[in-house]
C-alpha cells in the first residue's frame, strides 16, 4: 500500500519537475533588452506560439504596452522581466507605458 | 525670449525663486530673470505683505534606489526642512509628480509622512510613475484625488487669494510614439473651468510632463498642449510650472511664463547631451546642489493685498 502511494507521488512529482523544465526551455525563445530607453531588437522576429521576454536592465521602470492592447505588462522595475506568448502571425506593435515614445516590433510569422 | 510688449507690466509680477543645496537664488520679476542673492530678511517682509508666496517640490521617486541616489526619502526630508527654513512661510505646497517610483503603497506612505514635516496644504499631480498600480492610477485617485476633489486622471482646480490654481494631468493614456497628454475630456473640463474667471485673474497651471516642448526625442513635451494654452491666451498673467525633467528649464512667451522644477531625488541630463534621459549619477559631494525646490510670490500691486504669514515655519 505505502509503496504504491509513493510511486503515484514520484510520478505525479516527476510529471511536474518535467512540465517545468518543459516551461523553463519555452521561457527562452526570444527576448527583448531594456535598456537606455531602447527596447533591443527593436524588431524581433518569432514563430507563432513563441515566448517572447522582455527584461529590464535599464535602471528606470519601463512597461511593455501593446498598441492594439493584446498586452499590457506591469511596470518593470530594473531586473524584471515579463513574458508574452503570441499565438497569431502578425506584426505587433508595442511601446513603453512610461515613455511612449519607446517603441518596438514583433514579427510573428511562420 | 522676453516680451514685454508696450513697457506696462498687464500682469500682476509673478516671482519665482529657486534654490539647491548651494543656496542659489533667483526670481522672475514681471517676466524677466534676475539672479540675485539670497533675500534678506527685510526683502522677505515685504515680500510678504505684497503677496503670497507658494512653494514646489517635484520627482521625488520615492522607492528609488539606483546608484544615482539610493536614498531619494533623504534628500526629499532636506528638501522639506529647507522649506522649513523659508523667512516667509509658503501659503501651500505643489508637488508636479512622481512622488512615488512604482505607486507602491509604501512608497506613497513614506513620501507623504515626510512632506507631511513641511505643515502645508499639498496639492499633488500624477507623474507617470505614479499610475502603474495595477489599476493604472486607482491607487493615486483614492489616496490624493479624491481629497482634492479631482476629476478623470486627477484633475482639478483651487483659487487662493485671487489666483487661480489647475492641476493638469498629462501622464495617462499616453499613445505609443507620443509624448504627454492632456486628452478631450480634460480640455473640455478646463474650457468650462476657465470661463467663470476674468482675464485679469492671475493663473498658474501645474502638470508633470512639460507643457511645452523641451526635447521631443525623449518625450519631453505634451502633444496637446497647444489647445490648453490656447485656452489660457486671454489672460494677462499665466504661470506653468512642470516637472518630469529633473532640471530647470524656462521660457517666456508672451504673457506666458514657463518653469520646470529640480528633482528632489535624483539629476537628469541635458536635452541630447546623453544617450537617453535617465538618472544622471553625479559626485556624491555635488549630489545636492543638482536637487532642489522651487518658490513663488504673486505679487498682486496696488490691488488689495493678500496678508501672508511671514513667520518661520520650522518643520
Amino acid at each position: 500500500m505505502a509503496i504504491k502511494v509513493d510511486r503515484r507521488r514520484l510520478c505525479a512529482v516527476a510529471a511536474v519537475a518535467f512540465a517545468a523544465l518543459s516551461q523553463r526551455a519555452r521561457a527562452a525563445d526570444a527576448s527583448v533588452r531594456i535598456d537606455n530607453f531602447t527596447f533591443t531588437p527593436a524588431t524581433l522576429n518569432v514563430k507563432p506560439g513563441a515566448v517572447v521576454s522582455w527584461t529590464n536592465e535599464d535602471d528606470i521602470p519601463h512597461s511593455i504596452v501593446a498598441a492594439d492592447g493584446k498586452f499590457h505588462s506591469p511596470a518593470l522595475d530594473t531586473g524584471n522581466a515579463f513574458s508574452f506568448t503570441l499565438t497569431e502571425p502578425g506584426a505587433y506593435a508595442y511601446y513603453c507605458g512610461l515613455h511612449p515614445h519607446m517603441k518596438g516590433t514583433i514579427i510573428v510569422a511562420l | 525670449m522676453i516680451n514685454d510688449e508696450n513697457g506696462v507690466d498687464r500682469r500682476g509680477a509673478l516671482e519665482c525663486m529657486l534654490w539647491a543645496g548651494a543656496g542659489a537664488l533667483w526670481t522672475i520679476s514681471g517676466g524677466v530673470p534676475h539672479s540675485s542673492a539670497l533675500l534678506g530678511v527685510a526683502e522677505a517682509k515685504a515680500q510678504a505683505t505684497a503677496g503670497f508666496s507658494f512653494v514646489q517640490i517635484s520627482d521625488s521617486h520615492i522607492g528609488f534606489k539606483q546608484a544615482a541616489n539610493p536614498n531619494p526619502l533623504a534628500t526629499l526630508q532636506e528638501a522639506i526642512d529647507k522649506i522649513g527654513g523659508l523667512p516667509n512661510k509658503p501659503a501651500f505646497m505643489i508637488h508636479t509628480g512622481d512622488i512615488s517610483h512604482l505607486s507602491k503603497p509604501e512608497q506613497f506612505d513614506d513620501a507623504e509622512k515626510v512632506i507631511s514635516n513641511a505643515k502645508l496644504d499639498v496639492h499633488y499631480v500624477p507623474g507617470e510613475h505614479d499610475i502603474v498600480d495595477e489599476g493604472r492610477g486607482a491607487d493615486y485617485m483614492e489616496r490624493f484625488g479624491k481629497r482634492l476633489e479631482a476629476k478623470g486622471a486627477g484633475w482639478y482646480s483651487f483659487d487662493h487669494a485671487g489666483t487661480h490654481f489647475v492641476g493638469l494631468v498629462n501622464v495617462a493614456d499616453l499613445k505609443a510614439g507620443g509624448m504627454g497628454s492632456l486628452g478631450p475630456e480634460q480640455l473640455a473640463w478646463l474650457a468650462e473651468d476657465l470661463k467663470p474667471k476674468s482675464g485679469s485673474t492671475p493663473i498658474v497651471l501645474f502638470a508633470h510632463i512639460p507643457l511645452w516642448t523641451v526635447y521631443g526625442d525623449w518625450g519631453w513635451g505634451t502633444d496637446d498642449a497647444t489647445q490648453a494654452l490656447g485656452l489660457v491666451k486671454r489672460f494677462g498673467s499665466v504661470t506653468v510650472l512642470n516637472g518630469h525633467i529633473h532640471q530647470i528649464m524656462q521660457k517666456i512667451e508672451g504673457a506666458v511664463t514657463f518653469h520646470t522644477a529640480r528633482s528632489t531625488a535624483f539629476p537628469q541630463p541635458a536635452p541630447g547631451s546623453a544617450p537617453s534621459p535617465g538618472p544622471l549619477k553625479v559626485p556624491e559631494d555635488k549630489l545636492r546642489s543638482v536637487l532642489g525646490v522651487a518658490s513663488i510670490s504673486v505679487k498682486k500691486g496696488a490691488q488689495p493685498l493678500a496678508i501672508t504669514d511671514s513667520e518661520l515655519a520650522k518643520a
